[in-house]
């Protein structure tokens, strides 16, 4: 609908990102190519414009890129953690200088608005840096006690060898830096795999560990599909695996290190109830049931992707909350004013396409603003679903995708109960300005991060991570060595 | 020398707070280290462990809410009986691993210090691994500790009950609820640690004792998909990896087996293992200039 308060395009200018036409793999500080010539494409979800050719890793590759992690080893490890922490603070402060570029880059290759990238993404990536930075000399301080099993009593930290690490391609670059800064600090070495849709800000980054003169082999990049993965799960000269994506892939790699010495960390799916009680300041509860669920196109696995409303409230805050959804701008990633990009690939489109048929099929209720779709790329409207009842498939599957389903309650024990009745156990976000309502239900929620009167907030110094099949072990803060070290 | 004969002791398993039989009916021969016939100790079958698993889930709601201190006397409490009954467990661990007297009290002295010595952690774990995260932004964040769940604890083989108390203590001191599985070979003090427990306040089904064939109890616990987490102490390598491998179906806590020397002070691995962290994020509003904007 048109009004007087239109807004003029205002994109963000892409020249400042250079995409060379082909990419290799950074295995032991050189690009390489794949040992069995393979390549794959990676485009833009916004455009479906090819934005670069990459060699795609196999397990020979896997295995070099391994042996050169191993090889590295020896000297990072053996580093004084206060020369290991300049090597992470000049990271750090290159991503600083380089945050525009590769927020663009993250932007084009994701298709997330920039203003995400630009405001979250790249903060948080250079803030996790420096905040690992300063542990690597400090780790005896990091509060593990001493260890009496595996025959060294007493002993200091130490790190485990060498870490297989497979991210997803919600946040790139994020969950790089969730993955390497602390894995650096601690004196490992690592393999990463970014996925297949967004392998460039991890390639980028290769080049800001050659600007940075860190030690060739410490950081290898493979990127490739689930089978390179999986052979770098399988690996038997890998100590430590770190994965974030999906339960179902959490679970089949909890089989893979059965039996053998890895140490595991798994960040998986969420089902994240935001529950808003009738006290709630209603329009702050907006802004956060908002941001909960349509923050990067709902592709988040902490989402707060049900809504769990008092039942005296629902009729008032669901016309504000459609209201405020009426106001979304989706488009262009980008424009400097867009709120909703792309999904990121078809295939995703598809899940969330298939699964908010089957909402309605079930009898949901769907809404969704006047919006117009691009045409060309990968797009999805932000969607309600009302009449959602905890059997609807829409409330208990993770769809991934800008879909909120609301449901009700009457009393604090059973949003509680509502709350808790998921196989995950992610995120959960209380509204009230009852601050002992707050902590009772905070208390009572089976959930790794609790959001009250806020939602996905992060920040380096913050563990984060889940209960029940959303995973286990915590990245960020204090908590967040614990993965990388022998404690 | 009378000639009066001795009463012997059925034992029997410790679920939900009551002793019952297997449900099975059935039972097997704990024999001392010189192959003498010492009891038949009731031998556990899938249905045993899996009503445990409804007592220890029963039972993980009070427990996990009462007060870290009140977990603190508790377990304090069980100190205090096992003291009392010093004697019984000495005549038990000699017999159930073949130790002198002497040797059998100096474990059982052990074994009673070191419940004492996680009955203390209860009210301090969450403050030394928990605490507030200086987060660049207006907001009140604090992680704490919480237990997992219901915890299945396959104990020790060989060492029948400071080897036990040392995986059982840690778990429920932090609030969670135990199912376990005695050493096969020599179940009875375990058995017997149930009856302590009955006799003080820990609240039925918080720890449950099953005895039998690790292998064939351990497997229902390692696939049930209302068990949280599961320490393989009592496994073999080959066994152990069957269960990791069944315990990743719902993405279950697992501590592998370790070589642990449980005469040494344990460090906090054992409680750390089996506790999740929460975060909990609120915004505290920021002073201006004119003191006015919270």
């Amino acid at each position: 609908m048109a009004s007087a308060f239109e807004y003029a395009p205002a994109p963000e200018s892409r020249s400042i990102v250079d995409i060379a036409p082909s990419y290799g793999l950074f295995i032991d500080g050189e690009f390489t190519e794949a040992a069995d010539g393979k390549v794959f494409k990676t485009i833009s979800p916004s455009t479906e414009e090819v934005l670069s050719e990459v060699a795609q890793a196999g397990e020979a590759d896997v295995d070099r890129a391994v042996k050169a992690a191993r090889k590295a080893f020896e000297k990072w490890s053996a580093l004084p953690g206060s020369e290991r922490a300049k090597y992470l603070f000049r990271i750090a402060r290159i991503i600083q200088e380089r945050s525009r570029e590769l927020a663009v880059l993250e932007t084009l290759d994701n298709g997330k608005p920039i203003k995400e990238t630009r405001d979250a993404d790249l903060p948080l990536v250079a803030a996790h840096f420096f905040y690992y930075a300063g542990w690597a000399d400090k780790l005896e301080y990091a509060g593990f006690g001493q260890r009496t099993t595996n025959g060294h009593s007493g002993s200091n930290p130490r790190p485990l060898g060498v870490a297989g690490q497979v991210i997803p391609w919600n946040f790139p670059l994020l969950m790089l830096a969730w993955k390497i800064a602390p894995a650096l600090a601690t004196g490992n070495t690592v393999v990463l795999k970014p996925a297949e849709t967004t392998p460039l800000s991890a390639l980028f980054f290769a080049d800001i560990c050659r600007q940075a003169g860190l030690p060739k082999g410490v950081v290898n990049i493979l990127p490739g599909y689930g089978d390179t993965g999986a052979a770098l799960v399988a690996h038997p000269d890998v100590n430590k695996v770190a994965f974030t994506g999906s339960t179902a892939v959490g679970k089949e790699i909890a089989r893979t290190v059965a039996g053998t010495e890895k140490k595991l960390t798994l960040e998986l799916g969420g089902k994240g109830a935001n529950i808003v009680f009738d006290d709630a300041p209603v329009d702050q509860a907006v802004e956060g049931i908002v941001g909960g669920i349509f923050f990067n196109q709902g592709q988040v696995c902490c989402a707060g992707s049900r809504l769990l409303v008092q039942e005296s409230i629902h009729d008032e805050l669901l016309d504000s909350l459609k209201r405020r959804l009426s106001t979304l701008r989706l488009g262009d990633p980008l424009d400097k004013n867009t709120d909703i990009g792309a999904i990121n690939s078809a295939e995703q489109l598809a899940r969330i396409t298939a699964l908010a048929e089957q909402g309605e099929a079930e009898g949901a209720e769907r809404w969704s603003p006047a919006c117009d779709i691009p045409e060309s790329g990968y797009w999805f409207a932000p969607t309600l679903f009302t009449n959602v009842t905890q059997a609807h498939t829409i409330a208990r599957d993770e769809i991934f995708g800008p879909v909120l389903s609301v449901l009700t309650f009457r009393t604090p024990d059973e949003a509680v109960a509502k709350a808790n009745n998921t196989q995950y156990g992610l995120s959960a976000g209380i509204w009230t300005e009852k601050g002992s309502r707050i902590l009772a239900v905070a208390n009572k929620l089976r959930a790794g991060v609790v959001w009250s009167n806020t939602f996905n907030k992060f920040d380096p110094t913050s563990p984060f991570g889940g209960y029940k099949e959303s995973g286990f072990g915590r990245e960020g803060g204090r908590h967040g060595l614990e993965a990388y070290l022998d404690v | 020398m009378s000639d009066r004969l001795s009463v012997f002791k059925t034992y029997k398993l410790y679920v939900g707070g009551k002793f019952p039989r297997s449900e099975s009916g059935r039972v097997y021969e704990v024999q001392d280290s010189k192959g003498n016939w010492l009891a038949n100790a009731p031998l556990s079958s899938r249905k045993d462990a899996r009503d445990a698993v409804v007592a220890a889930r029963k039972a993980f709601g009070g427990w996990s809410g009462a007060t870290a201190y009140n977990r603190g006397q508790v377990l304090y409490r069980v100190a205090e009986m096992l003291e009392g009954r010093r004697d019984q467990f000495v005549r038990e661990v000699a017999d159930a691993e073949g130790l002198s007297k002497s040797k059998a009290a100096a474990v059982v002295d052990a074994t009673i210090d070191r419940w004492v010595w996680y009955a203390g952690w209860t009210d301090k774990i969450a403050q030394v691994i928990g605490g507030a995260n200086p987060v660049a932004g207006p907001y009140f964040n604090l992680s704490s500790p919480e237990p997992t769940g219901v915890v299945a604890v396959l104990a020790p083989q060989e060492s029948s009950f400071l080897g036990l108390v040392s995986v059982v203590a840690p778990v429920i001191a932090t609030g969670n609820t135990a199912i376990v599985v005695a050493s096969e070979k020599a179940p009875l003090p375990a058995l017997s640690l149930g009856e302590v427990l009955a006799t003080s306040d820990v609240p039925g089904g918080v720890v449950n004792v099953l005895s039998g064939r690790t292998a064939e109890i351990a497997a229902p616990l390692a696939a049930h998909q209302d068990v949280n987490a599961i320490d393989l102490a009592g496994a073999d390598d080959v066994l152990a990896k069957e269960l990791e491998i069944a315990a990743a179906d719902n993405l279950k806590r697992v501590l592998r087996p370790q070589p642990v020397d449980y005469f040494e002070t344990p460090g906090i691995e054992r409680m750390t293992a089996f506790l999740e962290t929460k975060t909990v994020w609120h915004p505290t509003g920021s002073l201006g200039a004119s003191g006015s904007s919270y």
